[in-house]
């Protein structure tokens, strides 16, 4: 209540909450090593600490760089990575068409509102709707249209982003005070000046979280559409395959739960960098 | 001196900012508030009288100097709960209903049921306003807000009242009726009163005595001895000494201008 | 009652407008029906079905409210840590961020490993996680964006810490929660059914409609997507009765004045 810390310079707080992130993950690394020492104590535990179950953190991560399959050449790493970039292309097949979507739909609600009381209930009503269920028909249309697998795919993903920035882009185009609003009428500004000049400005921010949202969301479209499709390469595929084949290699499962979290991060990432690159940082919404 | 309420003797705050800058917020603070007084805290802002206010009530801590409460330090008066407070913002509990609201202070010392519910409809009759024991603030105007948080302050029969501007979110026609409320509640509880605004007219109308405060630093500018007739009704304000009572407190203000 | 009625008028039309749309296209089109069944076959199919569809979508429900009431309750007691103990909350932000954009549903795999794929734990497993992030995130906040003043306030009246929170953090909180349920309660069904497809028991209704589908059996599939829907509104609605029920006074739910 009485000193006020002096500001953190924003790079020096991005350290340090990449160091707290880092202590976060080592303290549950502990705890999985820790809980594993358990085993054969006699305690019983919810879940088996056995080696198949919960392999060593360093097992793991070695296999990384050992090969996917026996007699194959290539480590599982670059099985995995290729499996990435596959997915990753999809997300972001998906994940630009259903930002376009969405923005698209922001444009139009907040220009008509008539448009916006007949459709967006409606557009509430899609995202209760689990159409990340329909996942198993995605197949079969592309079968039958004889789509590539990766367009239905790809729509998935962009079904899940494109709400999260209709509601966005609505909000930012929206958030001006009615005093700014007022300014801009006061000096006979036409109503596109006062949009290009003040409401998109300031729709950027919101823009981006959702954006950031959107990002993370296309991914798990991706992964689940790739399940019941049988898309060969992507990681979806991979996560099925180390589970049945689980107790040849319980490490290799890890290992590609592990590339799809990254994957989710990464991409969320990228486009957390594209906004500081755009937005100057006082402008940004603390999500 | 034994009959002070509140005494403060070299009293200095001293604010440190980023970059190691500090801003004194309070400069050799002296000043003795008798008891069953009235007294105002007046002047612009910055000048540090809701530092001084806090000071006193134990949410601040001076930098230097001595300050005694009811004869006890202010941390040990906060814990018997010597005084009540009213903020600027009524800050009720939204999810309470008026008469939980003004319970509050009884809760939280302990005081069991059926007293609990006695007292605090009794502080509710003081401000007038027992018909809307059942409501909710947000169904309140804001000067009825007030008058519960008055209220609420009052329950633990404090032995002073801390007031930071309480009416200085209201309007100014609410303002004057909200004093003369404030008045007619203090005639019957005789508590003393610490009363923070940068109202002139205010100042004048409601207190016995106006402690006239000056910024950078904050420190006593003067104190003016405002003895109009008790109780302060409506015509106070059109009395000739009244008028002279503003215009000296103004002069007081004024040489600290220059 | 017409203001309701208008406000739900036109999204009723274009509701309407849609099916009839769907039904006239697809027998106009001669769309064989494993594709996309008209909206008429999918009704007809789900009353033929209902037996097998309703207890196979209360069978994911349980999965679903498991995992809802393990990931609230352990997001609720973190939170009650983390808005504690600063330190604790330094770590933790970062991980909430990174939990939030990374897909959750992968652990599907493992969960399956170590509790066994029919077995509905492996599916609570999943579920509680999705929900634990946003539960945690927004009790933190409801526990720590009180308000200075009603701190103060408190600090005034010499309250302990545990009372502060019983009396003043908890009830802030509880909009933030039930808001935070809400988008819980939509995940967790949701996440119950796509997490079946990484595998699960047969009773289940995320097995069911991707086995359907499978068999390119699509009104069955849809009417599996159709109680899907039933059951995640209907918990939407409960929620919302909830939140009637336990937070009348919040602003969201005040009437609205004329």
């Amino acid at each position: 209540m009485v000193a006020a810390a002096p500001p953190i310079p924003s790079s020096f707080r991005g350290l340090r909450s990449l160091f707290g992130l880092l202590v976060v993950l080592l303290v549950l690394a502990g705890f999985w090593e820790g809980y594993k020492l358990l085993e054969g104590s006699g305690l019983p535990l919810p879940i088996r600490a056995d080696d198949r179950s919960m392999p060593h953190l360093w097992d793991i991560l070695r296999s990384i760089f050992e090969p996917a399959r026996r007699g194959s050449e290539e480590s599982l790493g670059w099985v995995l990575t290729k499996a990435s970039l596959v997915t990753f292309r999809e997300a972001v097949a998906g994940f630009l068409a259903g930002s376009v979507i969405g923005l698209g739909l922001g444009l139009l609600f907040v220009r008509s509102p008539l448009a916006e009381r007949g459709l967006m209930p409606w557009v509430i009503a899609s995202q209760t709707i689990p159409l990340l269920a329909i996942a198993p028909m995605v197949v079969l249309w592309a079968g039958k249209y004889r789509l590539p697998l990766w367009i239905p795919i790809a729509a998935l993903a962009a079904f899940l982003s494109f709400f999260p920035v209709t509601v966005n882009t609505i909000r930012g185009l929206r958030s001006p005070s009615p005093t700014s609003a007022e300014l801009f009428r006061s000096i006979a500004a036409s109503p596109s000046q006062e949009f290009r000049k003040l409401r998109i400005p300031a729709a950027f921010p919101y823009l981006f979280t959702a954006l950031k949202i959107a990002a993370g969301a296309s991914v798990v479209g991706t992964i689940v559409g790739e399940l019941p499709s049988g898309l060969p390469d992507g990681l979806g595929r991979q996560l099925l395959t180390f589970s049945y084949y689980y107790s040849s290699g319980p490490e290799k499962l890890y290992a590609a739960v592990l590339f799809a979290v990254l994957l989710g991060l990464t991409f969320v990432a990228v486009v957390a960098l594209i906004e500081r690159l755009v937005i100057p940082p006082a402008r940004r919404v603390a999500s | 001196m034994t009959s002070a309420m509140v005494s403060l003797r070299g009293v200095d705050k001293v604010f440190s900012g980023r970059k190691g800058t500090s801003t004194v917020a309070l400069q050799g603070i002296n000043l003795e508030i008798p008891s069953g007084e009235f007294v105002s805290l007046l002047g612009p802002s910055g000048c540090g009288k809701s530092t001084l206010l806090r000071i006193v009530g134990d949410l601040l801590e001076p930098t230097s100097g001595a300050v005694s409460v009811n004869g006890k330090s202010p941390a040990r008066a906060r814990h018997d709960r010597d005084y009540g407070m009213v903020f600027q913002q009524a800050t009720l509990l939204e999810w309470r209903r008026v008469l939980g609201n003004v319970a509050l202070p009884l809760e939280v010392t302990g005081m069991a049921e059926p007293e609990r519910t006695e007292r605090a409809r009794a502080m509710l009759k003081l401000v007038e306003l027992l018909e809307f024991a059942d409501h909710y603030p947000w169904q309140l105007s804001g000067g009825m807000q007030q008058r519960v948080a008055i209220a609420r302050a009052l329950t633990l029969e404090p032995a002073l009242l801390l007031m930071d501007e309480p009416f200085g979110a209201l309007d100014e026609m609410t303002r004057e009726r909200m004093q003369m409320e404030l008045m007619r509640i203090w005639q019957e509880t005789q508590t003393t009163v610490l009363f923070v605004t940068h109202s002139i007219p205010e100042a004048v109308f409601l207190s016995t005595q106006v402690v006239v405060m000056s910024p950078r630093p904050g420190r006593v500018a003067g104190i003016v001895d405002i003895d109009l007739p008790q109780p302060r009704v409506f015509e106070t304000r059109e009395e000739t000494k009244y008028f002279d009572k503003l215009v000296e407190v103004r002069e007081v203000l004024r040489t600290e201008d220059e | 009652m017409s203001r309701a009625l208008r406000r739900y008028l036109a999204p009723a039309l274009v509701f309407i407008a849609v099916i009839a749309l769907w039904e006239f296209f697809v027998r106009a089109a001669g769309i064989q029906g494993f594709l996309l069944p008209p909206p008429s076959e999918v009704v007809r199919t789900v009353s033929e079905e209902w037996p097998v569809v309703w207890s196979a979508g209360l069978f994911t429900l349980r999965e679903a409210l498991g995992g809802l009431l393990g990931g609230t309750i352990a997001g609720v007691a973190v939170a009650f840590a983390v808005s504690r103990w600063s330190t604790i909350r330094l770590g933790i932000q970062p991980l909430a961020v990174a939990a939030g954009s990374a897909p959750i549903i992968a652990l599907a795999p493992i969960t399956n490993q170590w509790f066994g794929i029919t077995n509905p734990v492996s599916k609570m497993a999943v579920v509680a996680v999705m929900v634990f992030f946003p539960i945690m995130i927004n009790m933190v906040r409801g526990l720590t964006d009180v308000g200075g003043a009603k701190v103060e306030l408190m600090s005034s009246l010499a309250a302990p810490d545990f009372t502060t929170l019983w009396k003043v953090r908890l009830p802030n909180s509880l909009p933030y929660l039930l808001s935070a349920l809400r988008v819980a309660v939509a995940l967790s069904l949701i996440g119950a059914v796509v997490t079946e497809y990484f595998g699960g028991s047969r009773d289940a209704l995320g097995v069911y409609i991707s086995q359907q589908a499978g068999l390119t059996r699509m009104a069955e599939a849809w009417a599996g997507i159709v109680v899907a829907t039933l059951l995640g509104a209907g918990l939407q609605v409960l929620v919302m009765g909830v939140e009637r029920a336990l937070i009348p006074w919040h602003p969201s739910r005040r009437p609205t004045l004329a």
